[in-house]
């Protein structure tokens, strides 16, 4: 392995996707909120567009777009559509809203398949800077918050009678997932963001009595998928945030394998 | 000084009034049961205490620092989310192992802090969320037809741990329920409650209330109605269990 500098730049970024990812993963998978982290995901190729025809930092217009749909989303909710009608309807229309917006900004010079599958390998210093501040920010967030969001996530009564207000958990949720969106996006890309909030979460489920447990253990399958994910994209030439994925997905067949063997 | 106070509340869901001018009072030590039909308000009102739900009119008074402790009604955990009964007594407050250990026994359910949340039987998780409520020292004990989906044995064993409980702690006791015999044995004041209340009392009073008879059945063990109403309503929704109706009126004199 030559150890580049766009290589370490590489690793250290997803690594530090794959650190925020997880707590918030386990949130999303214990929430059931996997087509939430979708929506907010997919409004985010809106934000690319929007950042480029306003000629501002991508990530600040992701940033704001994430957080538009997770309000929007988190405030639709229980106003007559279920949710996961609501949020297929949000999820798929403004990635496609998205879509045709960046086809009006032909003029720019503008790639999408590096905003749709990612550009691991494309990470300059100043984003890593903005992927680690991002990931701190997340996991001193939920950190902070960490009891009164476990306690809204079993019973949002729960949380009231011991004084807590879960709208206001699911506002820093939502808030965390925008952020991690926007960090993630340079690494793995629109479509696959939820992918690395996901399976890294579900794969460490069986092995965890915790849900601190549960956490460390995504984190590190995540931060595990990442470097392993880059090295194989390196040496077989394939695409870096797909490859991450699809180690993180062998990772997560072969831990509930391992939990079928173990039961029979 | 009472715990709790509501003042003519009223409580909306989608502009649906689903209590009107609710007077209501707690004091200290006292235990009142809530009864009334499926949709007459009974859990709103508890939600209300609790400050789930805001009233649309009128006000709700609690003692300052009023603790509560608040056992649901049920309480889905999701399979993905593991968590031992130990991690569970320490939400959201973290609490120490021998206050957890405390609590479960106060609770009458000792032997299990090491276990799964989502392995337990239904009457081991009703006296684990029990014991969680137990370890804020609460002024204010809080159960919302706790003992639902629990047999009769269940949940008479259930309700005589939260007697005992009272005569322990001194704390007062909040309790949807639709089992009588835990009315007229355990409950200072019963509160029919049918979108208002219909009648309050002492529960020999309100068992023999007009009101009361118009909403559960008339006859001359008015008492028993209420059970016997309970169960009919059970068979409809075929909740594919069989009620024994035979030992009941044994239990009932029982507990008078």
């Amino acid at each position: 392995m030559i150890f580049d500098a766009f290589l370490i730049r590489a690793a250290l970024a997803g690594v530090g996707v794959a650190l925020a990812a997880a707590p918030l993963g386990c949130f999303v998978v214990w929430r059931r909120m996997a087509y939430f982290g979708d929506a907010t995901a997919h409004a985010s190729i809106l934000g690319v567009a929007l950042a480029l025809s306003f000629d501002t930092s991508v990530f600040a217009g992701v940033l704001v777009m994430a957080l538009a749909m997770g309000s929007t989303v988190s405030s639709l909710s229980g106003r007559g559509y279920a949710v996961d009608t609501l949020l297929g309807v949000l999820a798929h229309s403004s990635l496609a809203f998205g879509l045709v917006a960046v086809s009006f900004l032909s003029g720019v010079r503008l790639d999408l398949m590096a905003y749709l599958f990612g550009d691991i390998l494309a990470v300059s210093q100043t984003d890593l800077l903005i992927i680690w501040g991002g990931a701190a920010m997340v996991i001193a967030l939920l950190w902070w918050r960490w009891s009164a969001l476990l306690t809204s996530t079993l019973n949002a009564d729960l949380a009231h009678a011991a004084g807590i207000d879960p709208r206001r958990e699911q506002l820093i949720l939502t808030l965390a997932l925008s952020v991690v969106v926007a960090v993630a996006i340079k690494v793995v890309g629109v479509l696959l963001i939820a992918a690395l909030l996901i399976i890294p979460a579900a794969t460490a489920r069986p092995f965890a009595k915790t849900p601190e447990r549960m956490t460390l253990i995504a984190a590190v399958i995540g931060a595990v998928s990442a470097i392993g994910g880059l090295q194989l994209a390196f040496s077989f030439d394939t695409p870096t945030g797909p490859t991450i994925v699809c180690l993180a997905a062998v990772l997560f067949a072969l831990s509930n394998l391992h939990q079928l063997i173990r039961r029979t | 000084m009472n715990l709790v106070t509501l003042s003519n509340v009223t409580v909306a869901h989608n502009a649906n009034p689903v209590l009107r001018n609710v007077n209501f009072a707690i004091s200290p030590g006292e235990i009142v049961t809530v009864v009334g039909p499926n949709g007459s308000g009974k859990s709103t009102l508890l939600r209300t205490i609790i400050g789930a739900l805001r009233p649309s009119q009128g006000a709700l008074n609690k003692a300052p620092d009023l603790r509560i402790g608040y056992v649901p009604q049920k309480l889905h955990i999701d399979p993905t989310l593991p968590l031992t009964v130990r991690r569970f007594l320490s939400l959201p407050v973290a609490v120490h192992d021998e206050a957890a250990k405390r609590a479960l026994e106060q609770a009458g359910a000792g032997q299990l802090m090491q276990r799964q949340m989502t392995g337990l039987s239904g009457g081991q998780f009703q006296r684990v969320l029990l014991a969680r409520a137990l370890l804020c020292n609460p002024q204010l004990l809080i159960l919302d037809e706790a003992t639902q989906g629990l047999d009769q044995p269940g949940s008479a064993a259930f309700y005589q741990q939260i007697e005992k409980l009272r005569q322990e702690l001194g704390c007062a006791i909040l309790m949807v329920s639709h089992e009588l015999h835990v009315v007229m044995a355990a409950s200072d004041r019963v509160i029919c409650l049918n979108g208002h209340i219909c009648c309050e009392g002492a529960p020999e009073q309100v068992a023999s209330a007009p009101e009361y008879r118009a909403l559960f059945g008339s006859g001359t063990q008015g008492a028993l109605a209420l059970y016997r109403h309970e169960h009919t309503h059970s068979h409809d929704h075929s909740c594919g269990h069989d009620h024994a109706h035979d030992p009941q009126p044994a239990k009932e004199t029982e507990s008078q």
